[in-house]
């Protein structure tokens, strides 16, 4: 079979794959963009020894292959059925996708958390004393000066990361989730056609290009007020290359 | 201009541990399985493989005047292991059908197979059919028969593929599985002979349907490897007929796995 | 429980060991490959000749975009393949030649690590002080001794930060090997939960492995940065 052959014959499956891993990427960036302000402030704000635990979670999933924290998380939770069933737990870790998406979640978390306390930490004190002197509450400050310039400064970073949560999400179907990669691998396992490899190398490609294109506009739209005076650098080099 | 060297050194070394030219000899033979099939092929607490296979493979070797090495490989990347001359044979409990006749080519069958249900038990399932498994979760290991036959009669189930044999049992234990079809002695054995195995029992008829089943287990080559064929084959019938291939089998099995009677 | 662990031909504490003494192995073997990828892929993309920019453009484009497991089945399935067909191409008696899975997952893993390398390193070049290099010059010295004397110095101390973090990366991406069956600590993992059944309890001594060589990493590193960053008056912030 010739390389267009395989993409007419399994093009629907391959689809199936793209779609999941879409799901899958978009799911676990967006609990853990939910989560992640909070635990930043978290790191900013409060005493060493009370963000100890946070800090000690955030090392251990940014220390250990993701693809042991699937197994720990999949595999693991079987050891505890008993208890999980007493809890009311185990309906939500029976379904192997829940266990793949809070993976990716927990994990994505704690990247984002540290990118987002960076992003905080770069925002002027000046700012912050200006929102006081005219009156503002903390939380007010918060909500108009701290977290808007922080995501700004954080944005690039935060392209960055989901680009490395798709390309993580490769590894859901060691647990039966059936994400482009796996598919791919099932396509490969029945034709032993290589080019199907090379499809998947290309689809992942191209999420990945129209992902940057959308970031990249979207990072003008959030800087569009300073366009004018100074265009914000992109600091990280990797999102820089990742366009195609 | 240390530092240059250092690398070159450096990625000759890479290369040459990496790229060893392996000529087929009459000394060595490599011996491709999966390691994770037992009580066909697994790994022991010490390390080392061991099993039906790797044993019926050893005792091949000795016949045809070889020494043995085993290669563990995963199941998904045997075929193309062997066609990337990984490994000489394999000798996984592999099925011979018509897909994988394209690829390679097999000996004489060294045992019959068939496939089975195995559901927990008290499950309440007593049918085996697309419509009434529907809402269910089916399990099996992927790229094998099963996986083929669980994609062909249950379309509408949900079905969960597991990259080993290993990974479906410990799933199908921890209660996540409804129903899965697996290789009748394997699971047999995981059923009636392990701890974790006894959760679930096998039930309804044997699979044997040729168009999944095929003519039986066989050893697969290369196709241009029609000597070592012959050979595998030669030394097959010599072991069935002095008795080392009953010796063997009567270590894992109640039953005679070639005739499965 | 101790006896899961320990060592011996009962418990799995051998196993283990062996595994991680793979693991290790795998990335320090890696380390030079990758970096010498990155210097490549660095001087290409800062080449003044167009095509060879190009080139070093699109491989740590493609290779930054890709899955690392895609990465490390294309070259373990598809490299094997490719050699053999040259192979015969050249000399059609040659006996058929492969790749371990050792090295396999060692040119894998490079790539990815030369691609980011590559980024990196290149920001380290660029951000040098131009004047220092015409200084060298007008002083009258090679090209090479600037390059050893001037340049690689600092690209050393600007590089340093980026390349830990790929350092570190690139032993969690080490797991991966697993699934092409090299006996790494991952994969000895699944071994032992196999057989035992224990699935968290292993899961999570490896998950422990690895946070503590990551750990380790980070020590070392923070002293490698020191290190490198001596004489360096910084700016009290």
């Amino acid at each position: 079979m010739n390389p267009i052959e395989i993409l007419i014959d399994y093009w629907p499956r391959l689809l199936d794959g793209a779609l999941m891993t879409i799901k899958l990427t978009f799911l676990g960036a967006l609990i853990a963009a939910l989560v992640s302000p909070g635990f930043a402030l978290i790191r900013v704000r409060v005493s060493p020894l009370a963000q100890a635990p946070l800090r000690l979670y955030v090392s251990f999933m940014r220390g250990t292959p993701i693809l042991a924290q699937l197994f720990l998380i999949f595999y693991g939770s079987g050891q505890f059925r008993p208890a999980l069933e007493d809890w009311g737990l185990w309906t939500f870790f029976r379904d192997p996708f829940n266990c793949a998406l809070l993976a990716f979640a927990l994990n994505s978390t704690a990247y984002q958390t540290e990118i987002l306390r960076g992003g905080i930490m770069g925002v002027p004190q000046g700012e912050i004393e200006a929102a006081k002197a005219v009156g503002m509450t903390w939380r007010k400050t918060l909500a108009r000066v701290v977290f808007p310039h922080a995501y700004r400064i954080a944005w690039p970073a935060l392209g960055n990361e989901f680009i490395l949560l798709m390309k993580a999400s490769a590894l859901a179907s060691v647990v039966t989730v059936f994400d482009l990669m796996g598919r791919t691998r099932q396509v490969f396992s029945k034709t032993f056609d290589f080019s199907v490899y090379l499809w998947a190398a290309l689809i992942y490609l191209f999420m990945t290009a129209v992902f940057v294109f959308v970031w990249r506009q979207a990072e003008r739209y959030l800087s569009r007020h300073i366009e004018a005076r100074e265009r914000p650098r992109t600091t990280t080099p990797t999102v820089k290359g990742t366009q195609a | 201009m240390r530092l240059w060297n250092t690398i070159a050194a450096t990625l000759a070394l890479a290369a040459a541990g990496g790229a060893t030219a392996t000529a087929v000899s009459a000394e060595t033979l490599r011996l491709g399985t999966e390691g994770a099939y037992p009580p066909f092929n697994y790994i022991e607490a010490n390390g080392e493989i061991a099993g039906f296979d790797v044993e019926i493979g050893q005792e091949l070797c000795k016949r045809m005047g070889a020494e043995c090495e085993v290669v563990a490989q995963d199941w998904d990347g045997i075929i193309p292991g062997l066609l990337a001359n990984k490994y000489d044979f394999i000798i996984a409990s592999m099925f011979i059908t018509e897909e994988r006749k394209k690829q390679v080519d097999f000996t004489d069958p060294y045992y019959l197979a068939a496939m089975t249900h195995v559901l927990p038990k008290g499950s309440d399932i007593t049918e085996f059919t697309n419509e009434t498994l529907s809402d269910k979760v089916i399990g099996a290991q992927s790229g094998t028969t099963q996986a083929d036959y669980v994609e062909a009669t249950y379309p509408d189930a949900d079905i969960r593929l597991y990259p080993t044999q290993d990974e479906v049992n410990l799933d199908m234990a921890s209660g996540r599985i409804d129903v899965q079809v697996g290789d009748m002695l394997p699971m047999l054995d995981w059923t009636t002979k392990t701890e974790d195995g006894s959760c679930c029992e096998l039930a309804g008829e044997p699979i044997t349907d040729p168009a999944f089943v095929g003519e039986g287990v066989g050893i697969a080559v290369r196709q241009e490897d029609d000597e070592l064929r012959e050979k595998l084959n030669a030394a097959l019938a010599e072991i069935r007929a002095d008795g080392t291939y009953k010796a063997i089998n009567d270590k894992y099995f109640d039953i005679d796995v070639y005739t499965m009677k | 429980m101790y006896e899961l662990f320990s060592y011996g031909d009962a418990g799995w504490g051998d196993e283990i060991l062996r595994g991680l003494a793979i693991t290790v192995q795998l990335a320090v073997v890696t380390l030079p490959v990758g970096l010498f990828l990155g210097f490549l892929a660095a001087f290409a993309s800062m080449s003044k000749w167009r095509p060879l920019r190009v080139l070093g453009f699109g491989y740590t484009t493609v290779m930054r975009g890709l899955p690392e497991i895609l990465t490390l089945f294309v070259v373990y399935n598809g490299a094997g393949l490719l050699l053999n067909v040259i192979l015969r191409w050249w000399s059609p008696e040659a006996p058929p030649t492969d790749f371990s899975p050792f090295a396999a997952g060692v040119i894998a893993l490079g790539m990815v690590f030369g691609a980011f390398a590559g980024e990196v390193l290149r920001g380290a070049f660029q951000s040098l002080d131009i004047g220092q290099i015409e200084a060298g010059r007008a002083i009258g010295m090679t090209n090479r001794q600037i390059f050893l004397r001037i340049q690689l110095p600092q690209v050393w101390r600007f590089a340093l930060p980026g390349l830990g973090n790929l350092w570190i990366n690139m032993l969690k991406d080490t797991a991966l090997v697993s699934v092409i069956a090299l006996d790494d600590l991952m994969r000895m993992t699944k071994v032992a939960v196999g057989v035992t059944k224990q699935p968290f309890t292993f899961y999570l001594l490896a998950c422990l492995i690895y946070w503590v060589m990551c750990v380790l990493s980070e020590l070392v590193l923070a002293k490698l940065e020191r290190r490198a960053n001596r004489g360096i008056r910084r700016v009290t912030s």
